[in-house]
């Protein structure tokens, strides 16, 4: 069994047992127990939508320590493209890449680069043909998983190539092993994550054996560390290799934007995301070539992570890939194919066998029908239809429904009645 | 549930586009907690939307029932709508004979009956004018 990791997390002490989280869920992984919000690992798909609706920040995504950078002797910062939108009086990319070698870090290699290598390769297998109609990006991971978990029949639409961070990891590792001469185990690849998805993706990335990342540092957690250096930084030093292609994979219709291809959907925000799956499955899509799926509002600027507003960010980097004027350099016939294939997540089914998997649902159905359908999340679970799930699969009770357990508590005192009476 | 079958039924609202596909998307919940593999869902997933579909746009609604086995998925879809007068001629792709404000709203293509049997393993339809149409779809396990 593998070792299940999210970043994702939950603080027990702030939770305050509310319903908020359960409710927003769209793989229905959380539920309150005991007073307290429990995710279900196995379900998670690192959306991210419990952190941005938890009205007491219980819930929080795990990145490392900057501490973490002592244990090497050569620390590459992999800057998301959507850091880029974070800074308010700031429009020079050199700046913000020099800064970042102000904080510990001895090089910095943009992920915006590695994304236009991927962008160049994703052209080569549009034009192949050889994928099913319409091809849905891999970028976002929360987007791939929840394919995996809620649309199974789409995993053979999913372009099967790495993500820009772990591209961008893998080659600045060996850029770094060859001209500097140092061995992996010196090097430390850190990427500076917008979202709690990609946090879990560089422990365990999708369609790769291997990941090259040694950590991840939060935009938020970045952005204050460089803060006091902006100023410092006469961006003379070029460090930037992205342009307007790769600097636009921050903002919805960016990757899209780049493949130079008019037939595109670009959908973003996790339920809007449900809904073109669903169009997707019902053969409702067939005369589009490509969607480009990203779970939070905006594209990778609206992920939890980050500082600014997505708007703000949003305008800000259009702004700043504008300037970029010269073409990036990108090496020819780079490898971004996946070593390992997608499976399904069969976390939803209610048993492996289909019988007793029939049996479980007309029970489900049968409990349903005594629910109130108030949907109310006062039980700890999201709707009736969730608790009733629950209950069948052995993890509530139907008592735990506050209005079920009212009629009991009524019927018991009517008894207890009637026997004194007696 | 003796004879080891999950039964599904749903009443199909007419010429409410905005909740068509909703049948179909209920059917695939359904199916995906049963654990049907990922092809047959999507396979019954394309025909039920289009059989839900076919009802809002012709017939003014009417219903489908769903019967699940081990081995099988059967798919009965019944209107009282105006009926089809030529099968042949429905069954050919790109045939339709949605109204002009049907096809505006992207429907009426003249793929439903053939995408219907394209993704199926058995299809019978059986319709007469003036009465109704009534499809029977199977998608082997």
């Amino acid at each position: 069994m593998s070792e299940i990791f999210h970043s994702v997390t939950l603080d027990k002490d702030k939770c305050k047992g509310c319903t908020n989280c359960i409710k927003r869920c769209p793989t229905q992984a959380i539920r309150v127990r005991n007073g307290k919000a429990k995710i279900i690992k196995e379900r998670c798909i690192d959306c991210g939508e419990c952190i941005r609706v938890c009205p007491y920040h219980a819930k929080k995504a795990v990145t490392d320590e900057f501490s973490i950078l002592k244990n090497y002797k050569y620390n590459i910062a992999l800057p998301a493209p959507s850091f880029y939108g974070q800074f308010a009086k700031n429009d020079d990319i050199n700046v913000l890449l020099g800064a970042l070698k102000k904080i510990g870090f001895d090089d910095v290699f943009e992920v915006a680069y590695a994304a236009q290598i991927v962008t160049q390769e994703t052209r080569k297998i549009l034009a192949e043909g050889k994928i099913q109609k319409p091809v849905i990006n891999s970028a976002c991971p929360t987007v791939v998983k929840l394919i995996c978990a809620r649309f199974p029949s789409l995993i053979d639409h999913i372009l099967p190539v790495i993500s820009p961070m772990n591209l961008a990891a893998r080659l600045s590792r060996s850029i770094v092993k060859e001209k500097l001469g140092f061995t992996d185990e010196e090097i430390g690849v850190f990427f500076i994550t917008p979202c709690a998805a990609k946090a879990t993706c560089a422990k365990i990335p999708i369609g790769a054996a291997k990941t090259y990342i040694n950590g991840t540092f939060s935009v938020k957690d970045t952005y204050r560390k460089v803060l006091p250096y902006m100023n410092e930084v006469d961006g003379t030093e070029n460090l930037a290799r992205a342009d307007f292609d790769g600097v636009c994979w921050a903002v919805s219709g960016g990757e899209a934007k780049g493949l130079a291809i008019e037939n595109y959907i670009a959908v973003d925000g996790i339920h809007n995301v449900e809904e073109v799956m669903e169009a997707i499955e019902d053969d409702k899509l067939n005369d589009i070539d490509f969607v480009e799926a990203l779970a939070c509002v905006g594209g990778c600027v609206g992920g939890p992570l980050n500082v600014e507003n997505n708007f703000v960010a949003k305008s800000r980097i259009k702004k700043m890939a504008d300037k970029t004027t010269k073409k990036a350099e990108l090496p020819v016939d780079v490898d971004v194919a996946w070593d390992t294939p997608l499976r399904p997540n069969t976390v939803m089914s209610l048993d492996e066998d289909i019988v007793v998997a029939m049996q479980k649902m007309e029970m489900m159905n049968e409990i349903y029908e005594r629910l109130p359908h108030l949907d109310c999340g006062s039980c700890g679970s999201p709707s009736c239809k969730t608790l009733s799930e629950d209950i069948v699969r052995g993890f509530a009770k139907e008592t735990n429904c506050i209005f079920k357990l009212r009629e009991k508590i009524a019927d018991l005192t009517r008894e207890m009645l009637d026997i004194e009476r007696q | 549930m003796a004879d080891n079958s999950y039964k599904l039924h749903f009443d199909i609202d007419g010429e409410d586009f905005s909740v068509a596909g909703e049948a179909s998307s209920n059917i695939k919940k359904v199916l995906n907690k049963l654990g049907i593999p990922p092809a047959i869902v999507r396979k019954v997933a394309v025909a039920t939307y289009e059989g839900e579909i076919n009802m809002v746009i012709h017939a003014d609604g009417g219903t489908i029932d769903v019967e699940i086995t081990p081995e099988c998925i059967k798919i009965l879809l019944k209107d009282k709508g105006p009926g089809i007068k030529s099968i042949d001629l429905a069954m050919q792709e790109g045939y339709s004979t949605a109204t002009a404000k049907v096809r505006e709203l992207g429907f009426g293509a003249g793929m439903g009956l053939p995408n219907m049997q394209k993704y199926t393993d058995y299809m019978k339809v059986t319709s007469e004018v003036g009465v109704g149409t009534t499809i029977e779809m199977h998608v082997n396990i």
